[in-house]
């Protein structure tokens, strides 16, 4: 079992959006999804370590600011060319207005 | 018999496009010929993190495990000698044969070299072995000249400069970027080369350049001579369409292909740096774009095309080139537009360039790190759905994009 880390508050992700959270030397990405659910991955682009917080949103995708390699934020799953390594998820709750991740 | 389908050419579009072929199911044969040696590699590094980082590293598209277990045969270091359309199969140099039923060129773009000047203190950047030679010629104490403010030439003073060592950028033209990049934007990229410590020189023509053993030197019609370790070429790049020429395929500007990258013979496509295409977005109009993301989109067209699906392109055209802290991105077209319409970000700005009947053609970014990104891949989106999105709201940067999309579909 991880340890329950307070990432950012719930109002700070617009909805369909994503931040990044760095904590103890790692980058994470914190997402809202349209239909107003929270998710976690790992910040980085499994391609070239870009902070995928500075890329766009789509539904469930979210897409490298670089190179536009795709995943699903929910699932992790690298959706072709040029990224191939799925992203690592990680299990979030939201309590009192904050969101929290499991590490 | 199974089928044949032969690439020729293992840069980005090729490479792309033989994976792209087995993961569209494709079950016959896939051959990747390239005329380097080395497996498939990713060239946008070579000016940049490439030639900043302590050790070289190039950094592959598809290492030997992936094509073996794709089944793609990559046959490296081969040179085409022509293509014997009515026989249906290559000629390699040095006497062999090699049977197609269907034929990718990809056979990307060369520098444009000026005339003569060759030697050992000369450089024109395409390839690991380019870049390794330059970056040997880096350093504290060492000059370089970079002839052409381009992307290269900009890119390369940039990694020069991290790496300690002076530079002299010399362009012919008034400006930097003159070709592509708004005004605006260029300026704010000479405003950082020249906080950079890149001494600029414009509009003095070249008179000379010699290479000698231990070094080079460039003289200026207007007198000035320039001592460098090394001089870099960055002047642009020409296709390389000779094979297809020699075969009589048409050659605009590159290897002519249709919106599918059929070129005039229905059993052979086009793809990347080497090919001109029509953009059905600016009303046919036929370019050639030297970019990254064209190559990816185009290999993988053309993968599907070559297993009949008779898909036209729609992708909008789309580059970045990282200087220093800062990343240009640039969607469309700039000079498809009439008016422009900027909108200020916390760390970049955005030019968005509409035509004069207010649809969105092109938007050109500049930022520090990805501060730019998710704005210009919507309005990449937007360009792509023709849209005529409301100019005060792209001006506004408490207006999200994202909005103007789903109404773009309305306009």
């Amino acid at each position: 079992m991880g340890e329950w880390i307070e990432a950012c508050g719930s109002d700070d992700v617009e909805e369909e959006d994503v931040i990044r959270f760095d904590h103890a030397g790692r980058v994470f990405a914190i997402y809202r999804s349209p239909d107003d659910e929270y998710f976690a991955t790992d910040g980085l682009c499994t391609h070239e370590h870009v902070s995928l917080a500075d890329g766009l949103v789509m539904d469930e995708i979210i897409e490298c600011p670089k190179h536009n390699g795709r995943f699903n934020y929910k699932t992790g799953e690298a959706k072709g060319a040029p990224v191939c390594v799925n992203l690592r998820t990680y299990r979030v709750k939201v309590e009192g207005g904050a969101v929290f991740v499991e590490v | 018999m199974s089928k044949h389908f032969v690439i020729v050419g293992a840069g980005e579009a090729g490479a792309r496009a033989a994976m792209a072929l087995r993961e569209q199911g494709f079950d016959g044969d896939v051959t990747l010929v390239g005329g380097e040696t080395h497996l498939p590699y990713e060239r946008p590094p070579l000016s940049k993190d490439g030639m900043v980082a302590e050790v070289f590293a190039a950094k592959t598209i598809a290492t030997a495990e992936r094509l073996v277990d794709a089944g793609v045969a990559f046959r490296g270091g081969v040179t085409v000698a022509g293509i014997d359309r009515a026989g249906k199969r290559l000629e390699m140099k040095g006497g062999s044969t090699l049977p197609y039923d269907k034929l990718l060129l990809a056979t990307g773009a060369s520098p444009r070299r000026l005339a003569g000047v060759e030697g050992e203190r000369i450089v024109y950047l395409r390839t690991i072995e380019d870049a390794q030679r330059l970056r040997g010629a880096l350093g504290p104490g060492r000059h370089i000249a970079i002839i052409g403010g381009g992307f290269i030439g900009l890119e390369l003073a940039a990694s020069a400069r991290a790496r300690g060592a002076e530079v002299t950028l010399i362009e012919a033209l008034p400006r930097l970027l003159s070709r592509g990049v708004p005004a605006g934007i260029a300026a704010r990229i000479q405003a950082r080369h020249l906080a950079g410590g890149v001494r600029l020189v414009f509009g003095d023509p070249i008179a000379a350049i010699e290479s000698a053993a231990v070094s080079a030197r460039v003289t200026l019609e207007s007198g000035m001579c320039i001592e460098a370790d090394m001089v870099l070429i960055g002047i642009g790049a020409a296709p390389n369409v000779a094979l297809a020429e020699a075969a009589g395929l048409t050659v605009v500007n590159g290897i002519a292909v249709d919106e599918r990258l059929q070129t005039t013979d229905a059993d052979i496509f086009a793809a990347g740096d080497c090919c001109s295409f029509p953009l059905a977005i600016y009303g046919g109009r036929r370019v050639r774009l030297e970019s990254w993301r064209n190559a990816q989109d185009q290999g993988n067209l053309a993968a599907r095309n070559m297993l009949s699906a008779g898909e036209v392109g729609a992708s909008v055209p789309w580059f970045w080139s990282d200087q220093y802290e800062l990343t240009l991105q640039i969607a469309g077209l700039a000079d498809e537009g009439a008016l422009t319409v900027e909108r200020e970000l916390a760390e970049g700005s955005i030019l968005f360039h509409l035509s004069a009947d207010g649809r969105l053609v092109a938007a050109s970014g500049i930022g520090v790190g990805n501060a730019v990104a998710k704005d210009i891949r919507l309005a990449e989106m937007l360009i792509g759905r023709r849209a005529r999105p409301d100019m005060a709201a792209l001006g506004d940067p408490g207006v999200r994009l994202k909005v103007l999309l789903s109404q773009g579909e309305l306009a």
